[in-house]
């Protein structure tokens, strides 16, 4: 037997012993999601016991170091590790901007210190962190963001508003695009790290298409951020910022999400899938979907071995989003008029529905899909004036 | 298993792009040929070229004297071809009558083999007998007869079948027209008696057969594989076939992608170059990023195929469907973007509107691809 068959029936024990059999089905709505952090009300005793599990072998983050919190996991032993959590259906026990997002920038930029202390706490799930990125007036022109933080010697004083910060009112920290440099567009911005409870932050939930409420205006008033709570270098946050947004697109294209090879017309013809026509589309649906999870698996193990365009998250975001759009559609179609139920109880709280017209924030969060395209043409196809 | 090469394949990858780059290029190859109107549509020197860098036996076991490689590497090759559009019989000999061949009896190996891997033969694969591919329907008849079988019926687009020296025919030893069981394969010899073949040129200049066989007496030994249990082995040679096709489709897309990103950054309209104009770039970029699904949809079934997973027949059918998908928006794009040169037969891009036409059909469309996996999964 090889190392990694070993490794494999070692994870395969391991999480036969540990993941609790509750764990090991789908997620159904945000409940069932882990989410961690200071104020986290888990949702049953066993969601608990499997992320207390993973902890403490590491397994939050399995291919973090193990002074951060991780397991160390090389490649071939993380996507066995991805592999065995699939093959049992198991949910992640812990599911985090911090791990998606933030973890990743702080590896590459991140002093020692603040590696050991930040990333120490996401992987044990006790911080939950929130983005600020985008402003009212800064959309996909991020870069013109406005947010100020004017220097006090030991500390900033920030002063602005971001604008769809996810799940600002139930995170602990955020970590933030601030204006340190009027005068320089592109070196005149800082990534600060800061505490949602210090004094003068405020947020205010935004009321979406799907009635639900993800996103949020946050306000900051005289914030006060001590100095080491810079991550990178003063006025080179927009270095910071573009690497952590191509995780954030990897994060949001679904990549490594699944690789059981499912379809949606299963799911269709339980609903009695008359339609010839319908079925079609769902068939050409799953030869795409099924086509993009290949991608996935080979985009995932591109980009740990340094094999993949570092543009290539641009891809990912662009076509797993219009891709997941699509897939909402049909859904609805074959759903007909029960998946139009808002609120009842037999459609789980109008959750096709909601989740359809969330679905429709996929090809603009995090960069839109033209925006995706810009991107491709320039630093990918090298086209003339992109 | 990563889904990407190892480094014993990227080494292939190397070699086979620089070999079919130079010798097998379109103007040395599939210009040339079609303009001396070729009566085999491809060169026999090149094929003998392939044969001493031994990719013609690269499926053949070694112990058969082949390379015993597999599918992620004869795509390897097939790749380099659609790029190049070369005309060679690799997918119909080296990749789906060789798979047929690794199922034959020794005496059947011996027979026919050594001749391929030498590049002295050529053999063609007779499934169709319609012009749609439907393989679930094979309704040519093989009747025992004397110490063999008697076969009669017809096969359509039987590609390179004038020039073959052998052809693998599926044919129903049993049962009715749709059943599952009772499919034979056998090696039919190109002088066999009783076959004619009605040889026709193809939009992409490759030659294809019609095939009449009308009683036409075989021995008992050139049955390949099981008498009525051939099915299983039919799939693994439509599985050849159908995985290579879309890696060939893959280099045609990829071929065409990249004369077309090239002329995007030459030709310039309105005082500018065209690629400055967003409405191309986002095209661009949209097909960028459908190959590259492609793409990892065709290793993945490679590697599913080598395997012996049973997922390989639902991935198959996905990379064939999505391959034919995206090289048709390749070349399409391709032309368009050209604008009028584009619709010349001077210039290249139209080469490979018609070679991505031919390959979408062979071994089944993405409608009938898109269909299987419907079925396979249950809906």
């Amino acid at each position: 037997m090889s190392d990694l068959d070993a490794f494999r029936m070692e994870i395969r024990a391991w999480l036969e012993a540990n993941c609790p059999p509750e764990m090991r089905e789908p997620v159904r709505d945000e409940g069932d999601v882990c989410w961690g952090g200071r104020n986290f009300k888990f949702k049953n005793p066993a969601q608990k016991a499997w992320l207390d599990a993973c902890v403490a072998k590491g397994y939050t983050v399995p291919d973090w170091p193990v002074a951060y919190g991780g397991a160390g996991l090389n490649p071939a032993q993380a996507k066995v590790w991805r592999e065995e959590m699939n093959r049992i259906g198991a949910r992640p026990p812990l599911s985090s901007f911090g791990i998606w997002m933030l973890g990743p920038a702080l590896l590459k930029f991140g002093t020692e210190e603040q590696k050991v202390h930040y990333l120490g706490q996401v992987a044990r799930g006790e911080i939950r962190w929130c983005q600020g990125y985008s402003e009212p007036g800064s959309g996909s022109d991020l870069v013109s963001l406005q947010t100020y933080g004017e220097d006090k010697g030991d500390h900033w004083v920030v002063n602005g508003q971001k604008i769809w910060t996810s799940y600002a009112d139930q995170a602990d920290w955020i970590f933030c695009l601030v204006r340190t440099d009027k005068t320089n567009k592109y070196q005149g911005i800082s990534f600060l790290l800061f505490d949602m409870a210090s004094a003068g932050v405020s947020t205010k939930p935004i009321l979406l298409i799907s009635g639900n409420s993800p996103f949020c205006e946050t306000f900051f008033d005289n914030v006060n951020v001590p100095k080491h709570q810079l991550v990178g270098e003063l006025n080179r946050g927009w270095d910071v910022a573009k690497y952590l947004l191509g995780h954030e697109r990897e994060m949001i294209s679904g990549a490594g999400g699944n690789d059981r090879l499912n379809t949606i017309g299963g799911f269709a013809k339980r609903n009695g899938l008359e339609d010839p026509l319908l079925r079609a589309d769902l068939a050409m649906f799953d030869v795409d979907a099924l086509a993009y999870s290949a991608m996935g698996e080979k985009f995932l193990d591109e980009i740990k071995v340094g094999k993949a365009h570092p543009a290539q998250p641009n891809m990912m975001k662009y076509a797993g989003t219009e891709l997941n759009k699509r897939r909402h559609e049909l859904l609805m179609a074959a759903g007909g008029s029960a998946a139009l139920e808002w609120e009842s109880e037999g459609s789980n709280g109008g959750s096709k529905a909601r989740n359809w017209l969330r679905t429709k924030a996929n090809s603009i969060e995090g960069g839109t899909s033209e925006v995706m395209l810009n991107v491709i043409s320039k630093r990918i196809l090298d086209l003339p004036g992109a | 298993m990563p889904l990407y090469h190892t480094e014993d394949q990227a080494m292939l990858a190397d070699t086979a792009r620089g070999f079919l780059a130079d010798e097998g290029n379109i103007a040395k190859q599939l210009r040339h040929f079609r303009d001396i109107n070729c009566k085999d549509g491809f060169g026999h020197a090149l094929w003998k070229q392939f044969a001493e860098m031994g990719l013609t036996g690269m499926l053949v076991g070694e112990a058969d004297g082949g390379l015993g490689m597999g599918h992620v590497e004869a795509g390897i090759v097939l790749e380099e071809i659609g790029r190049n559009l070369t005309p060679s019989p690799f997918l119909t000999s080296s990749v789906m009558a060789a798979t047929a061949l690794g199922g034959a009896s020794a005496d059947l190996k011996g027979r026919y083999l050594p001749g391929l891997i030498a590049g002295d033969s050529v053999f063609a694969v007779a499934i169709d007998e319609g012009p749609k591919h439907r393989p679930e329907r094979i309704a040519t008849r093989a009747t025992r007869s004397g110490n063999g079988f008697k076969l009669s019926g017809s096969k359509a687009f039987v590609v390179q079948g004038g020039s073959a020296d052998m052809l693998v025919v599926a044919a129903r030893t049993a049962g009715d027209d749709s059943d599952s069981d009772g499919i034979t394969l056998f090696a039919v010899p190109r002088d066999a008696a009783g076959m004619s073949l009605d040889v026709v040129r193809l939009v992409d200049s490759a030659q294809a057969a019609h095939l009449k066989l009308d009683n036409v007496q075989l021995d008992a030994d050139a049955v390949i594989g099981e008498v009525d249990g051939g099915r299983e082995l039919l799939n693994r040679v439509l599985n050849a076939g159908r995985i290579g096709a879309a890696a060939e489709s893959v280099g045609v897309a990829m071929g065409s992608f990249e004369m077309t990103t090239t002329y995007l950054k030459q030709r310039k309209q309105f005082g500018q170059l065209i690629g400055e104009f967003q409405a191309l770039q986002h095209r661009a970029a949209h097909l960028y990023s459908e190959l590259e699904i492609a793409r990892a949809a065709v290793i993945k079934a490679q590697q599913l195929l080598d395997g012996g997973s049973d997922k390989a027949d639902l991935m198959v059918s996905v990379a064939k469907a999505k391959a034919g998908k995206v090289a048709g928006l390749a070349v399409k794009e391709g032309v368009q973007m050209h604008g009028g040169i584009g619709m010349t037969d001077e210039y290249d891009i139209g080469l490979y509107m018609k070679r991505d036409r031919a390959l979408a059909e062979f071994m089944g469309d993405m409608y009938y691809h898109a269909e299987r996996v419907a079925q396979l999964s249950g809906y």
